[in-house]
């Protein structure tokens, strides 16, 4: 039985042309691209090919605005820590209740460490941000505006190039997570306000452990690294040779990929998740259906928990993940399902599909086939589905 | 994923003795959903001999709560109500070949919910019933005595065990000086009674809980500063006993006229049109209609109005609904 892998926003698989790219330069081209001679020229070139194809997919005005690090994590505490240390006098970070943790477990040490005062923007039910709370935020007290360009549970878009405005109206550095929406979505920062940009290869079929940021020119910044003259002394440390000419040659996919992304990937979602409201009764979508991700799908289902559902999925060889407190070892679900005040009826129910190009029709019919088998073999045993089902069933239109 | 043994995988993905038991003369009730898992245990004694001749279960968690649920049925059942009191939570957990220490929660809610229905059989009231001053975890909904039975039983010694076992302070932590206080009384009386070496009693002020504290205090400071009306409010509210039916209608009238420029705000709107032996029947318009809106707005309304009059009640949508 072949596997279905439905977890992309997790990670995705590395495109095997992507490695191909990449293998020379663990045992040909192994030179450092400091070094003067023969080995380390053809290095350095490769490294400026990489460079530009990356510049091309966020439509950037420079390529030496890009910065290579070793992946998001690196790239979101750069931006904050760099932002903060840049501008004496400004003390204050604005972001959102629904970050990746990458973000959010930093302001909240900078909090508590004294070092900033932070501002948690909150989000509707739908996982919209809160605009009324996030312009009376903004002020020139604010260092760096921090939000995310799409959630990595829901897929909800934010606006971030008129945030970006705001931010800009008052004088803060704006950087966006973008880990989930670059290569899923079309990213053009020359003509935008967004100053800093995170991304990771792992999301976009290339490796783990190399990411970049993207610092538009002219932006304050202060290098977290410090060491070699490595990106013009922006990160210091060898450069990653194999990683970066691989997020290189994803980058010049993802640009051929992105019609396909929107399209058949698109249509792939709406397949599987107009499937799942047909045959599953009590479950709604997560998030905002207007402005989401192509690939991402968080179904809630009432009355059961998710990791009863995940463990049923793998055992037919179907890859999701769930926001569910279970899977995680918290106790709690999701951060984002509760910004966003989703039911606990629900919340501890919600599963998130996401898809990529690699994923067939064939995928989300093995899906569509196995889950609400399993949806209610849990729902059978759970007391809240039996007490329920009556009233459960008097509630149905308002889900069609 | 979690390592669970294959007997735990077992237990999960066929469970014995699931489902309702329809002549079941002791039934135990534990959890709930907001807390995600909750387990409803049924048993058949025969009232001679007081042996288990049945068990059944249903359970809303995780695959270990389930795994565990079904265990606890095998476990019981040909034993009398005399012998299935001895067993514990580990009992359960060793039945399994063990669950992860995160987990040791589920084995737990099977002692509790067995506890439930022998004194549910025994016409008694399991103390497990959030008396007033009793309950502390608000988040969970964990009383004093789980706490104190489940540190008693398996001799807990730190707070993060006292999480793992009953999942009480596992939310916002505000009850963190409540479970520090159980806990090393508890503790004391284990030491007392010569079952646990004084050096591993729990000592208050260790640097560890220093830093739980450090996020307990957080989580008040959060607590205080609430947001929107529609938010879950939390726990149990004044009661509306001695109230007429029109004092509650009127009230309901006021909650619901609080909420409207809130839902307005959002394009949509809600009304009342009756209320019948805890049913509130309202209207949605505008844009409260639609799949996923409507289901996060009634149980927004639901929520505020068991808070307003401190009674049970179901919020249910009537009427055509414009689009």
């Amino acid at each position: 039985m072949k596997a279905v892998y439905l977890d992309n926003n997790a990670t995705t698989r590395v495109d095997p042309s992507v490695v191909e790219t990449m293998l020379p330069f663990f045992t040909e081209q192994f030179g450092n691209a400091s070094s003067i001679h023969a080995f380390g020229a053809s290095v350095g070139g490769a490294l400026k090919t990489a460079r530009k194809q990356l510049q091309e997919l966020l439509g950037a005005a420079h390529d030496h605005e890009i910065i290579y690090t070793s992946g998001g994590t690196e790239s979101d505490n750069t931006a904050i820590l760099s932002a903060l240390e840049a501008q004496a006098g400004r003390d204050e970070i604005v972001t959102s209740k629904v970050e990746h943790p990458a973000v959010l477990a930093l302001c909240q040490h900078l909090e508590k460490t004294g070092r900033a005062k932070v501002h948690y923007i909150g989000v509707d039910s739908f996982g919209r941000l809160d605009l009324e709370a996030y312009r009376s935020a903004l002020s020139d007290k604010v260092a760096v505006v921090s939000i995310m360009w799409a959630n990595n549970e829901t897929g909800t878009i934010f606006p971030v190039e008129g945030l970006a405005d705001l931010a800009k109206g008052v004088g803060a550095l704006f950087h966006t997570d973008a880990v989930q929406a670059v290569g899923k979505v079309p990213v053009s920062l020359k003509d935008s306000s967004i100053d800093m940009l995170s991304l990771s290869g792992h999301k976009l079929h290339a490796p783990k452990g190399v990411g970049a940021l993207y610092v538009k020119r002219g932006a304050r910044f202060k290098p977290v690294f410090r060491g070699g003259h490595q990106e013009r002394g922006r990160r210091a440390g060898t450069e990653n040779i194999p990683g970066i000419v691989g997020l290189g040659k994803a980058a010049e996919l993802a640009i051929q990929d992105m019609a396909e992304e929107q399209g058949r990937v698109k249509d792939l979602r709406d397949r599987l998740e107009k499937a799942i409201l047909q045959r599953v009764p009590n479950c709604f979508v997560n998030g905002d259906l207007n402005d989401r991700l192509p690939n991402t799908c968080n179904v809630a289902f009432e009355y059961v928990e998710g990791e009863g559902i995940l463990l049923h999925l793998n055992r037919v060889g179907i890859a999701a993940s769930s926001g569910s407190a279970c899977t995680s070892g918290s106790l709690e679900p999701s951060h984002v399902l509760r910004a966003m005040n989703i039911p606990f009826t629900a919340a501890h129910g919600s599963i998130r599909f996401s898809l990529s190009r690699d994923n067939s029709v064939e995928d989300v019919d093995r899906v569509v086939e196995a889950l609400p088998g399993i949806i209610e073999k849990l729902r059978a045993l759970s007391p809240f589905w039996a007490g329920a089902d009556k009233e459960a069933r008097d509630f149905k239109p308002l889900y069609a | 994923m979690w390592d669970y043994t294959d007997k735990v995988k077992d237990y999960f993905f066929n469970p014995k003795n699931a489902g309702v038991l329809d002549d079941a003369n002791a039934v135990g009730e534990v959890g709930a959903i907001a807390c995600g898992d909750a387990l409803k245990l049924m048993l058949k004694v025969d009232p001679v001999t007081q042996v288990i001749l049945d068990a059944r279960f249903q359970t809303f968690g995780c695959g270990s709560a389930i795994a565990s649920s079904s265990a606890l049925t095998e476990l019981i059942i040909g034993k009398t109500l005399q012998e299935a009191l001895t067993l514990s939570n580990q009992d359960i957990a060793d039945f399994l070949g063990g669950l992860p220490p995160e987990k040791m929660h589920c084995s737990v809610m099977g002692y509790e919910a067995l506890q439930a229905a022998i004194a549910n059989f025994n016409g008694e009231v399991w103390s497990d019933d959030h008396d007033e001053g009793a309950l502390v975890c608000k988040c969970f909904g964990i009383d004093e005595g789980v706490i104190e039975r489940a540190v008693k039983m398996n001799k807990l010694t730190t707070i993060e065990q006292v999480t793992a076992y009953t999942k009480a302070g596992g939310g916002c932590l505000t009850c963190f000086d409540r479970l520090e206080e159980i806990l090393a009384r508890t503790n004391e009386e284990l030491v007392a009674e010569g079952l646990l070496a004084e050096h591993d009693a729990y000592c208050l002020g260790t640097v560890a809980a220093k830093e739980i504290k450090a996020k307990a205090q957080q989580a008040k400071k959060e607590a205080t500063a609430q947001t929107s009306p529609l938010a879950p409010v939390s726990p149990l509210p004044p009661a509306s006993a001695g109230m007429t039916n029109l004092q509650k209608i009127r009230l309901i009238e006021e909650t619901i006229e609080e909420l409207r420029p809130f839902l307005k705000k959002d394009g949509g709107d809600c009304e009342l049109v009756d209320f019948d032996n805890g049913n509130v029947l309202v209207k949605l318009a505008g844009a409260c209609v639609g799949c996923q809106m409507a289901s996060i707005t009634v149980s927004g309304i639901q929520e505020r109005l068991v808070a307003k009059l401190g009674m049970p009640l179901r919020v249910i949508p009537v009427g055509k609904h414009a689009h």
